[in-house]
């Protein structure tokens, strides 16, 4: 078939289909690509407050999220087969690279995080695992049957245990919770039963007292603080009680943009990284949080959607564990800046201030663009 | 099938879509309602915990800070300005926001270079008591160079503040150190006596003199500014704004150059001078020497320079005319004089023979003259009470106390204002002490004999004054017997209770004839000259030749160490710390008395030699000057 004859079949009026011709041939899904661009420009609004109208440093995060968007496209035009091929791969070379960090890395604030290669800039291993692990979960359990046997859960779990307690060990015990989370979100959709999850969950809940046993003491107080920030107000409470004071005193529609008096006094502690939404709910208030969340919502659906869709298993797990994972994310984030979990550094997705968590969050996008556009192979 | 074995499951993918979509579809439930629990948290504290949110984050934001009213200024009755206020910027820093203190004293010397004694005196500031977040002062005045070079800087320097202030400023500098008094910085401690909300930006206190006793008109009332700060309590802006209300602005009756007069006079000695207007008991000049400058104080000093004052044998800051509590010698003796007449033990015509020397009756000790000598005796000869004054004979007033007694004597003294304090606004003015027999039972177990009314009637013994009072015995003199209370406020711009005083309770009623006969034989004292030896008065010689106006007056000498018996007060023998103190009571012009002295001088020797010259510098000072100060003209 000739181009001339397939833009023959093509009614002339229909332009929207056109387009998603288009988008198809870069192996984009025009839907998930409009939503990542309307929540990273609301991002960007908040984020010039945040940052005090700084244009410099906001022209600099848009350059970062044009990078990422760059390396998004590029990760959708990976097979997906070979990207299952790879996956042990890419999975190995991670946890080489987790022990590396241990070894040698580069320490900044009390963490060993980095890994220095001269001449490159500051990597860190820990958000490659963020991609890595779902993508060897996914890649493992599809060449199985599934529901997953007992045995390959337990080899997963391995799978998933490992880098989550090297990442913990730096400490990050952020990073190691979105890590696990990740690839625990894959196993879920590879429908173990319910059964096992809820076991599992008591199991958790009942080991507790040990986890208390194990953490170190800036995490116990993370904890304490998170029962009861006014204990200590000025000190570790300080953040999660002004974030809370800043969430609160936006109402219902906000002080206004550039108004907030929490962040732009500097009460609100890391107001452009990862307290942004508390930013976003004192200027536009509790509407204006509601859009973000709406947007956040319409994008983990429309991924949910993506991986139903899928080819095959792995495409369809890779997709489902890579949209939970974003969930994650966000839950976290949001769930911490309001004071329902304990602080961990983990960013608004699309929305902080930072690069790498972008790129991450856009080359995980990168692959369900994959899924969402590389057709079935015929059915033999 | 064989279900066992995981290898030999057979795949179903229809039926692994289904069980993904399932899956999903269960999770995508899960994720709706996790971000519905968001949605309600936010909506929580967004909407049903909104107000007491949006009330903390006012809090957080808003700060009321007090502002320190400026202290009211004190003038002389000229309207020069003895106490002010000066604008200073200084350098502060609030150790509590400071992230680093050695690191940003570290740049802070980088930018604007601290002296050691800087150093030093803020490692001092920092150890003493303060209120919590209260700024300590690092420089107290920055010049507009290292105020540009602080300000670009800024950022790099939390908890730095430049604060803009008045300092208090007394321009005299020590001249009028204890008359004024002196401001100092208020401690930890003087916020437990002083209306915490009323001092919560005031950063100073009248400590001393009329900063003391006027602390509270001075201070004026804080004001109050609404400012909107930032997470490190920098202002960025101010909402609104009470402004405080200036201290009173204070006219003293003092006379900055009769004080000068006075401390020139002195001319270095130990020693103090009172000058008050006996019509109003207006102070015009108040002077004790040494003095200090209070511009040291108001900082606080540093301990070894406080220490060096403090141990000072000629003593700067003890503030003699007010806390100098000194027999007053024959200073008293006018006033012996009027008791010994009303009380009818002797009258202007009685006289006796002076031997140089007085006994009491069926004892030997014989209780001198000033005149007596080992070698020849002594004695003046035949004194009645003028002369008795004018020679002051010690032999005739012995005669007198013999026969008065200590109650007259004390009531007469009482009168006159001794044993109380009739000021009206001197902080911290001493009561003296009139002795009785009650009271030398009560402190000392003993009863009044004869002998110490002999020593009562030439004003030695328990007796004590203080140069203030002794100046208002001048006073009350010069006024024929009507008291005055002395007073340092003459104006102000605010309606003060002391510029309406009580009156001092009334003297009893001596007779006018013999108040004119007692200032006649003071006068005597001054101008009675060119006579043979042993007839002058006594001051004549030292200030009487060539007096251009009518001075009444009378020298007093007052004992530090008792001489023993038989022998002679030789002054060439004495430490210079033990021999007499000098004392001068004076007013003029007789007729119409514009000005009434007391001067102390410390170990001066003969009140007429020592004292008088400085009593006539001052009333020369004041009487001719040649201008009439304002007060004068507006009381023609």
């Amino acid at each position: 078939m000739s181009a001339a004859d397939f833009r023959r079949t093509l009614r002339p009026t229909d332009r929207f289909a056109r387009r998603q011709l288009w988008l198809r041939r870069f192996h984009l899904d025009l839907p998930l690509v409009a939503l990542i661009l309307l929540t990273a420009g609301y991002g960007l609004l908040i984020l010039y407050s945040a940052l005090d109208r700084d244009v410099v440093a906001l022209q600099g995060q848009i350059s970062r999220l044009a990078v990422a968007l760059g390396v998004m496209v590029v990760v959708a035009q990976i097979d997906l087969a070979v990207l299952q091929r790879w996956a042990p791969v890419i999975y190995g070379l991670g946890m080489v690279m987790l022990v590396l960090v241990l070894l040698v890395g580069v320490q900044a604030k009390g963490a060993q995080r980095w890994l220095g290669v001269p001449g490159l800039p500051r990597f860190q291993p820990s958000e490659l695992m963020k991609l890595a692990v779902p993508l060897m979960v996914a890649a493992f359990l599809a060449d199985r049957p599934l529901p997953p046997t007992g045995k390959t859960v337990l080899q997963v779990l391995a799978m998933i245990a490992a880098p989550a307690l090297l990442i913990a060990l730096q400490p990050d015990l952020g990073t190691a919770i979105l890590v696990a989370a990740a690839g625990f979100a894959v196993v879920l959709l590879a429908g173990i039963p319910w059964r096992w999850v809820f076991f599992a969950g008591f199991a958790g809940l009942a080991a507790l007292p040990g986890l208390w046993m194990v953490m170190r003491d800036y995490q116990r107080q993370r904890v304490l603080t998170l029962i009861d920030p006014e204990s200590d107000p000025l000190g570790a409470g300080w953040n999660i009680i002004q974030s809370k004071i800043a969430i609160g005193s936006g109402g219902l529609f906000g002080k206004g943009l550039f108004e907030g008096t929490q962040s732009h006094l500097n009460f609100l502690p890391e107001s452009h990284t990862d307290f942004i939404i508390a930013v976003l709910a004192e200027e536009l208030g509790f509407l204006g949080v509601l859009g973000l969340l709406t947007l956040y919502f319409l994008l983990l659906t429309r991924g949910l959607y993506i991986a139903t869709q899928g080819r095959d298993g792995f495409s369809r797990l890779l997709a489902g564990g890579l949209t939970l994972t974003f969930f994650t994310y966000l839950f976290v984030n949001v769930a911490m800046v309001s004071g329902l979990l304990p602080v961990v550094g983990v960013p608004l997705p699309l929305v902080s201030y930072g690069g790498t968590s972008a790129l991450t969050l856009l080359a995980g996008f990168g692959v369900l663009m994959a899924v969402a556009t590389q057709p079935k192979p015929l059915a033999a | 099938m064989i279900m066992d074995s995981d290898s030999l499951k057979l795949r179903n993918p229809e039926q692994e879509l289904r069980q993904f979509t399932g899956r999903a579809l269960t999770l995508w439930v899960a994720l709706a309602l996790a971000i519905a629990l968001l949605v309600f948290r936010l909506f929580q504290l967004q909407v049903l915990e909104h107000d007491r949110h949006a009330a903390r984050s006012e809090k957080n934001r808003i700060e009321v800070q007090p502002v320190a009213p400026p202290r009211g200024e004190i003038y002389d009755r000229k309207g020069r300005l003895l106490a002010g206020n000066l604008p200073v910027f200084s350098l502060m820093v609030v150790k509590e926001r400071v992230e680093d203190l050695e690191a940003t004293l570290a740049l802070l010397d980088e930018l604007i270079g601290l002296t050691a004694a800087e150093k030093a005196a803020f490692e001092r500031r920092l150890g003493q008591r303060r209120r919590p977040l209260e700024p300590v002062t690092l420089r107290l005045r920055l010049d507009s160079e290292a105020m540009a070079r602080l300000a670009v800087n800024r950022y790099r320097l939390p908890g730095v503040e430049i604060e803009a202030g008045l300092l208090r400023h007394y321009p005299e500098g020590p001249l009028l150190a204890h008359a004024v008094g002196s401001v100092r910085r208020l401690s930890e401690a003087d916020l437990q006596h002083v209306d915490p909300i009323a001092y919560s930006a005031t950063r100073f206190m009248g400590r001393l003199g009329v900063e003391a006793h006027y602390e509270r008109a001075l201070h004026g009332a804080v004001g109050h500014e609404r400012v909107e700060t930032d997470a490190r309590g920098r202002i960025t802006r101010t909402l609104d704004r009470m402004p405080p209300r200036a201290g009173a602005n204070l006219t003293l009756f003092l006379d900055r150059d009769l004080q000068a007069a006075a401390v020139a006079a002195l001319d270095g000695r130990r020693g103090a001078v009172v000058a008050l207007d006996p019509r109003s008991g207006g102070i015009l000049a108040l002077a004790s020497t040494p003095a200090y400058d209070p511009n040291e104080f108001i900082w606080g000093l540093e301990a070894e320079r406080f220490r060096a004052l403090q141990q000072d044998r000629d003593q700067p800051l003890f503030n003699r005319p007010v806390q100098g509590q000194y027999a007053p010698g024959s200073t008293f003796k006018p006033l012996v004089a009027l008791a010994a007449v009303t009380e009818g033990v002797t009258d202007w015509e009685r006289s006796l023979r002076d031997p140089g020397y007085y006994q009491l009756p069926g004892q030997s000790r014989k209780y001198r003259d000033w005149s007596w000598t080992a070698s020849h005796g002594g004695g003046q000869g035949v004194v009645d009470l003028r002369k008795a004054i004018y020679r002051s004979s010690n032999t005739y007033f012995f005669d007198l106390g013999a026969r008065l007694g200590p109650e007259p004597m004390a009531s007469v003294a009482r009168a006159f204002g001794l044993g109380d304090n009739r000021a009206v606004d001197v902080h911290g003015a001493r009561r003296g002490l009139v002795p009785d027999s009650g009271w030398k039972q009560q402190t000392q177990g003993a009863p009044w004999y004869p002998g110490d009314s002999l020593n009562y009637a030439i004003g030695q013994g328990a007796l004590l004054v203080t140069p203030l009072q002794l100046a208002t015995v001048a006073a009350t003199l010069a006024n024929r017997g009507q008291p005055v209370r002395p007073r340092f406020l003459m104006a102000s711009d605010t309606r003060l209770a002391e510029l309406a005083p009580a009156p001092a309770p009334p003297l009893p009623a001596f007779a006018a004839e013999d108040y004119a006969r007692v200032i006649d034989a003071m006068e005597a004292v001054v101008h009675r000259g060119n006579q043979r030896f042993g007839e002058n008065g006594t001051a004549w010689a030292y200030i009487g030749r060539d007096l251009p106006y009518r001075m009444a007056g009378k020298s007093g000498t007052a004992q530090v160490v008792e001489i023993p018996q038989g022998e002679e007060y030789n002054e060439a023998l004495l430490e210079e710390r033990q021999r007499k103190h000098a004392w001068f009571m004076a007013f003029a012009p007789v007729e119409d008395p514009k000005i009434a002295v007391a001067v102390l001088v410390e170990n001066g020797g003969g009140g007429s030699q020592v004292a008088a010259p400085v009593a006539r510098a001052v009333l020369d000072a004041w009487l001719l000057s040649g201008e009439p100060s304002p007060a004068q003209v507006a009381q023609q």
